[in-house]
């Protein structure tokens, strides 16, 4: 039995009428052709389906789509354009923290995500914050990287 | 950080080859607008889910499908009676038919799906197709498959097994294949009479590629045209075309493959596997509807072909001086059920076993089993256990001998002026610095000051280690379907360029690479070059990206095509100047007579002269700005090579080891763009960190799987990881333009340098670790034995 499902995604209201059993993962990805947002693993192990809930990481294949309503989401859509990317975007490019690219949605959402909490963090902060996040094809080099050089990027007292 | 010590450069940087060229195809990956297979939506499209054995090895007694197909919204539901009748043929062009169509490669049995029997514990017995992943799912449920289990047979002594894990093989035995050791007298004298004889068995843990994105398809039949249209997660689309075509039975050209952006793959996604097999056959019974099959985590760590579980028994003669006489060695290899192919790689790895040494004499075996496992496939470095057990050895053999691990490598190590060599298993090296690297790795990590540090750490019972491991990587493998690739290069009216090829970039940063080349041959801009590739109605056909192929061969095509290209535009432009093509030269996107900037004409100029206005052409010249160019390679092999050092401390304690520095110097020729050489070392380098300290699939003694979910498979993440230092040293290949490839080193040689530093944090206390994985609880162990 489906149900509708009303909330606010990428700063623009949605609905849709999924089943209770439909993941918020699946419901980006089949209803509203969000399908920046990757299952890695739909187990909450790997974060490439990392999310924004009213500002709060999350595995959006842990979640049920209608745990979603009426809240916010945001993902990787909202971030930057190919145009004007992101300064964690950005940094990414330039340090080469990405490679297949099917790991990097959850990436830039985590590492903004830590950014936003810690203006300034070292190397074993980052590393810490992006261990949730697997990645088959950079060994992390150029991720960890990014994440210093942005927060770098983005000065003191941010 | 990594750092970078450049030491030497042999030719002048390009404006574009030789720099860090930001990636062109990251902008649209960065901001989620990737097009990966699942991301495929199709008008009236199905899902395909499976059915899969929970048993290693039985007897199917009943299957019933009646619930499943009655569910609302259920399609069709197949087995194996269903499907296997459908197969035409099912064979990888790389390998060739099997012996009874005219070939040599003895394939296991064919058969998509399970019939009569399983064979191992996710062997899949059923597809569903309906109109979505969760109602094919609640079919899968309402299936019942009855089987009479019987007792599965595994490890490597699967060869005197009187249970068949394939009874219908005319073999009649779970050898798959063998080559015995050869008998010669005088090898065995020498044995018999050598100062110093070792021995010593090396196993490999089994591991996985696990891509980040699982592998999928979908697949489009339409029974009315009679063509089909695929778009799959793969690292070749003409081996998807060839294979979908063999199966089917429909001509070649009827069928269409696509590959947009591929989520990895590592070896996993070069040949079409059974899973896939069975989702084109039954989107061919269908006949009017797409199929979308996208595995889960669980099925691609069940399901899809497996890697790396295979032994060594080393047996190597020294003299008196530490100078290695020869070895005999023997390869074990477990192919599980329904190997990629037949899943060994033990020619391969019998002809590198020498490696960057001198070996007077190899005597080679080996033994390949089926098992009632999951099958064995490529996994970058598919050879590599040639590697891991050398590297190992030089260790073990030196200290077995009393001497430091590195001197004794120093006797025997290939230096510069002994090159071209030829190795004792005819192999030809050439243009490659293993002593090179391995004295910049040991500069890097400054041995000395090492030393002082572990003996410190070690009078306050720490224990720290240091490893070494060296090795030449057979890179852009040329023969057969392998040895070359084409371009097809063609100019617009406006002077920009699309070069089309078969490459299947999977992470490569080809999309990038390519156009480096390219717009350096011809003299323009990069942003006026676009790579085509993935579609083989757009793309020629060719073997894709895989074996480090793509920089020697894919850009030795594109250098030669652009060069053709120069060569017809130089002489339109030189015609239209009423000048001579000598004294013509090419910068920035204009042709100008050398000396007289004022006498040019731009490439848009030219290239609408060639397209729009004929008469306007050189005499008898060919309208149209377009060229194709097939590369071969000059050798079998363009090798390269690295040494890699690491440092760990291992704790007493808990057995976890700590990775403290990990170094590589790598010399892979001409670098197209050091950025990207330096994350293939990375990402290689941590895939083989995992295998030693992390990653292990573990079986019961049932065969049943252990490790089905990354809660229990553990891929490293960015936690366990140390910055990897890198240095390069850039000796040109014989090849064109210098490239030599590098994209599987990574993995292949950091394996032996983490044990050979574990192995020196703990040698002293008389422990001498042959066995991967070497993870807490295996160090524990290993530190108890010798502690009691």
């Amino acid at each position: 039995m489906s149900r509708p499902v009303r909330l606010t995604v990428n700063g623009a209201p949605a609905s849709f009428d999924v089943e209770d059993r439909t993941t918020l993962l699946d419901a980006l990805r089949d209803e509203l052709g969000l399908t920046g947002t990757h299952a890695g693993c739909e187990q909450g192990a790997c974060g490439a389906c990392s999310v924004l809930l009213d500002g709060e990481i999350v595995r959006s294949c842990l979640l049920l789509a209608v745990q979603a309503g009426g809240r916010t989401v945001t993902t990787i859509e909202a971030v930057g354009s190919p145009g004007r990317l992101h300064p964690v975007q950005e940094a990414l490019r330039r340090h080469h923290g990405l490679q297949c690219g099917y790991c990097t949605p959850g990436v830039v959402l985590t590492a903004i995500d830590l950014l936003e909490r810690v203006a300034d963090p070292d190397e074993e902060e980052v590393r810490e914050a992006l261990a949730g996040n697997l990645c088959r094809c950079t060994g992390y080099a150029g991720l960890v990287d990014a994440v210093l050089a942005a927060a770098r990027d983005a000065g003191p007292g941010r | 950080m990594s750092t970078t010590t450049g030491t030497s450069s042999h030719s002048a940087a390009g404006r574009y080859v030789g720099q860090r060229v930001a990636r062109i195809e990251d902008p649209r990956l960065l901001t989620g607008h990737g097009r990966y297979v699942d991301d495929i939506q199709l008008p009236g499209m199905l899902h395909a889910a499976f059915v899969r054995s929970p048993v290693a090895r039985g007897r199917i007694t009943r299957i019933e499908t009646k619930a499943a197909a009655a569910l609302p919204g259920v399609r069709a539901v197949l087995t194996g009676s269903d499907i296997n009748p459908r197969v035409h043929q099912f064979w990888h062009s790389m390998l060739g038919p099997p012996p009874e169509m005219g070939g040599q490669t003895p394939y296991p049995p064919v058969r998509p799906l399970a019939h009569g029997d399983v064979r191992f514990v996710g062997d899949p017995i059923v597809i569903i197709v309906a109109e979505s992943r969760y109602v094919a799912e609640d079919a899968a449920e309402l299936i019942e498959v009855d089987i009479d289990p019987g007792t599965p047979v595994l490890g490597y002594d699967a060869g005197t097994n009187p249970i068949l894990v394939h009874p219908e093989m005319a073999s009649g035995t779970n050898v798959s294949e063998a080559v015995p050791m050869p008998d010669v007298p005088e090898v065995e004298a020498m044995f018999a009479t050598a100062p110093h004889v070792v021995t010593r068995t090396f196993r490999q843990a089994r591991a996985t590629n696990v891509p980040m994105e699982p592998r999928g398809i979908v697949v489009h039949y339409n029974r009315f045209a009679g063509d089909m249209q695929i778009w799959a997660a793969t690292q070749s689309v003409s081996e998807v075309k060839s294979s979908a075509a063999r199966l089917t039975g429909l001509p070649e050209p009827r069928v269409r493959a696509i590959a947009n952006d591929v989520g990895g793959g590592f070896g996993q996604k070069m040949m079409l596997s059974r899973d896939e097999a069975a989702v084109i056959l039954a989107a061919h019974l269908i006949g009017d509807r797409p199929v979308k099959w996208v595995e889960d985590r669980q099925e691609n760590l069940t399901a899809a072909n497996q890697a790396r579980q295979e032994a060594v028994e080393v047996t190597m003669a020294v003299d008196a001086a530490g100078t290695i006489l020869g070895a005999k060695v023997h390869f074990f290899e477990d192919v599980g059920a329904f190997p990629s192919g037949t899943g060994s790689s033990a020619s391969m790895a019998m002809g590198v076993f020498p490696g960057p040494y001198r070996f007077p004499v190899v005597l080679p075996a080996s033994t390949a089993v089926f098992t009632n496992t999951v099958g064995k496939q490529a996994y970058r470095g598919p050879w590599m256990m040639e590697t891991v057990a050398r590297e190992q050895m030089m260790d073990h053999v030196a200290r077995e001998i009393g001497m430091d691990p590195l001197e004794f490598r120093r006797r025997n190590i290939l230096s510069a002026d002994e090159f071209p060599y030829t190795n004792c298993m005819t192999l030809v090296y050439e243009n490659v610095t293993p002593s090179e690297t391995m004295q910049q790795a040991l500069e890097m990590l400054d041995v000395e000051a090492f030393r002082a540090e572990q003996a410190a750490a070690r009078a306050e019972g720490r224990l720290l280690g240091m490893g070494l491991g060296v090795y030449l990587e057979p890179s852009a493998i040329a023969f057969g379907m392998l040895s070359s690739d084409l371009a097809v290069l063609q100019m617009d009216p406006t002077g920009r360029v699309i070069i089309s090829m078969s490459t299947g970039n999977h992470g490569h940063s080809l999309e990038t690479t390519i156009p480096q080349i390219v717009a350096d041959t011809l003299g323009c801009d990069i942003a006026d070059v676009v790579l085509i590739q993935g579609d083989t109605a757009t793309s020629p056909t060719g073997p894709g990206t895989g074996g480090s192929r793509s920089a020697v061969i894919a850009g030795g095509a594109a250098q030669t095509a652009s060069m053709r290209l120069r060569e017809k535009i130089v002489q339109i432009a030189a015609h239209l100047l009423e000048a001579s093509p000598e004294d013509m030269e090419v910068n920035a996107s204009v042709v100008s007579v050398r000396g007289t900037p004022s006498k040019a004409v731009p490439f848009a100029q030219v290239a609408s002269v060639a397209h729009m206005a004929p008469d306007s052409l050189p005499p008898d010249m060919e309208c149209g700005l377009e060229v194709t160019a097939r590369f071969r390679p000059p050798g079998m092999f363009t090798w390269s090579n690295a040494a890699h050092a690491c440092t760990v401390e291992v704790d007493r304690e808990t057995g976890m080891v700590k990775i403290l520095r990990y170094i590589v110097s790598e010399d892979c020729g001409k670098m197209i763009n050091p950025m990207v050489v330096e994350g293939q070392i990375a990402g290689g380098v941590v895939q083989g960190i995992g295998g030693v300290l992390y990653e292990h699939f573990a079986y019961d003694g049932e065969g049943n799987p252990l490790t089905t979910t990354f809660l229990d498979y553990l891929v490293p993440s960015a936690a366990e990881i140390p910055d990897i230092e890198i240095g390069h040293i850039e000796t040109m290949s014989a090849s064109l333009g210098g490239y030599k490839g590098m994209g599987e080193g990574g993995a292949i040689v950091s394996p032996p340098t983490v044990a050979n530093a574990i192995h020196d944090a703990v040698a002293h206390l008389g422990v001498h670790p042959t066995d991967f994985p070497l993870g807490p609880s295996q160090i524990r162990d290993l530190l108890r034995a010798v502690a009691t």
